[in-house]
């Protein structure tokens, strides 16, 4: 089997260049008071000098990955009849957000190497370095399944869709809970299972507007941000009072 | 319509917010409690993170905290004079409550702990607000419907030093114990993330002897400072409260606070604390219950940091 990938691979070493050529919906993603969450379309072309290749498939990676955060995964136990966090394994980069649309599943389309180089489908993605516990394994499926349930970890083995071997696009949907920061997209063209092109692009997901202002108020003057609240919530508790006082009368 | 958050960093329904508010803001009013060991387990439960829903309650509780105030101010139903000695003890605890909160928080265990803290308070408040009520309730039955007014027993809270009129509560007792009943509210307090007044309430009632009409609003004044030093401690040092969420929350609090005010006036005080006691323990008995039922998601996640 192996010496049967290794022909394959030599068969398929890049005799004639394909190069990617990018397209996004839109280049930033605004987050305001009444965000939903959203999506992005990336499409793009394949540009070649030569006729298309028939020796091998054709392979095309999207992942779109948000800013990297250290978490801690913790597990629960019975412990004197009550359940308590036990064991915890503190995975050192997990991205926020990770989604890979793939025109095929990725193993058809990407080699067990290429994946370790380059770090692609999720459980590669995240790195706990200095994991203790022996499964430190299900600790990061555990982080993949519950990130996955909230939509923010996305695998979607048939999410890019290519058309005459040339052209491709994929719809990434963005959940609404989502992390600011720089999102990082990169699209990677591969053939047998190698990576013959990569382009890159960042997407930037910002608040604007009164969430901007109102989250930069609280990290930069967090005393005056204070006395707002407290402001605002008596002068909310006095107005109702005084309301309901006239509507008595 | 959903709303995005800008500091918990999610988008909730607005109108869900607004309801919530206003439930716990009902609530508040007719018991003189803050809402906020209901509403803080209730934040949590919709996805807002926890730091965020702790912070975010103490401001909320200012406000419905602020309106159920004035209600009873106008009545004169609040002893300003006990309200200070308590808030003094208070603020007090509270500080010592971030000390220890931090610790646990350090160690390892502070979910556990806080839970823990719950399901004990609340479920030995609400056990003996439930059976003396229940006895209160049969004793004025038999009285023909009309509630006479026992005579307090003289006990050892009548012999300690430093004694103060209380006029308002009709009391003249030493200042030591309310201090420490607010010294230990306000550590409670801080720990459990709430304005502590499920705690304060029957612990004015027995343990100083207030009359139960009287232990509502001054149960309020104290809330309100307290509840707004945590806020600005929150808001300084953790940036975790917000401000949409606590606009959203209070809006329907101190709408609800009004009408619960109005609500517990009409009803008679040994009725009001049988509710008070229900209340109390269907929450302890639902933490209870996540304690000892196996959950079904073994794995939880938290923000990194070693």
């Amino acid at each position: 089997m192996i010496r049967l990938l290794v022909l394959f691979l030599l068969l398929a070493a890049p005799v004639n260049a394909e190069e990617i050529v990018l397209g996004l919906s839109r280049d930033q993603v605004s987050i305001t008071a009444t965000f939903e969450g959203s999506e992005i379309l990336i499409f793009g072309a394949i540009k070649r000098d030569a006729p298309i290749r028939t020796d091998s498939d054709l392979g095309v990676i999207v992942t779109v990955a948000g800013p990297d955060m250290p978490v801690t995964v913790r597990k629960k136990d019975r412990r004197l009849g009550i359940w308590v966090n036990t064991e915890s394994v503190d995975v050192d980069v997990a991205p926020t957000f990770y989604a890979v649309a793939t025109n095929r599943p990725l193993t058809e389309i990407l080699t067990f190497t290429e994946d370790l180089n380059t770090r692609i489908s999720t459980q590669r993605a995240i790195r706990s370095v200095g994991a203790t516990v022996d499964s430190a394994e299900t600790f990061t499926e555990a982080l993949i399944r519950i990130r996955a349930n909230h939509g923010l970890y996305q695998t979607l083995p048939t999410g890019v869709l290519v058309q005459e071997e040339s052209l491709f696009r994929t719809l990434i949907p963005l959940p609404a809970n989502l992390t600011e920061g720089d999102y990082k997209a990169e699209i990677y063209l591969t053939r047998g299972g190698e990576i013959v092109d990569l382009y890159t692009t960042t997407i930037p997901v910002k608040k604007v507007g009164l969430e901007r202002w109102l989250y930069n108020l609280a990290h930069e003057n967090a005393f005056l941000y204070g006395l707002m609240s407290l402001s605002i919530a008596i002068a909310a508790g006095w107005g109702a009072s005084a309301i309901f006082t006239v509507l008595r009368r | 319509m959903q709303i995005y958050l800008p500091i918990a960093e999610v988008s909730v329904n607005a109108f869900l917010l607004l309801g919530l508010g206003g439930i716990v803001g009902v609530l508040s009013g007719m018991f003189g409690v803050g809402g906020g060991f209901l509403m803080t387990p209730l934040l949590f439960f919709i996805g807002i993170p926890p730091a965020v829903a702790v912070a975010t309650e103490a401001n909320q509780i200012v406000a419905s905290s602020f309106s159920g105030v004035l209600a009873h101010l106008k009545r004169k139903t609040v002893d300003l004079r006990m309200g200070t000695v308590l808030l003094i003890g208070g603020l007090v605890g509270s500080g010592l409550g971030i000390i220890i909160f931090n610790y646990l928080k350090a160690m390892g265990q502070v979910e556990l702990l806080v839970q823990l803290c719950y399901v004990v308070f609340l479920g030995m408040i609400g056990t003996l607000m439930f059976f003396e009520s229940l006895k209160a309730i049969r004793k004025s039955k038999k009285a023909g419907g009309v509630s006479v007014p026992t005579r307090r027993k003289h006990n050892w809270v009548h012999n300690l030093p430093f004694k103060m009129k209380f006029r308002v509560s009709g009391l003249y007792i030493s200042v030591i114990p309310p201090l420490i009943v607010g010294v230990l509210v306000g550590v409670l307090a801080a720990i459990m993330g709430v304005g502590g007044g499920f705690i304060m309430v029957p612990a004015m009632i027995y343990l100083l002897g207030m009359p139960t009409k009287v232990v509502v609003g001054t149960s309020l004044f104290q809330i309100i400072f307290v509840t707004a030093f945590t806020t600005m401690l929150h808001a300084t040092t953790n940036f975790t409260v917000d401000i949409v969420l606590a606009v959203l929350l209070l809006v329907g609090g101190v709408i609800g606070a009004q009408i619960g005010t109005r609500i517990g006036v009409k009803m008679k005080a040994e009725q009001l604390r049988i509710w008070l006691a229900i209340m109390v323990l269907a929450v302890c008995g639902k933490l209870a219950f996540d304690l000892l039922v196996m959950p079904s998601e073994l794995f939880s996640l938290g923000t990194g940091g070693h």
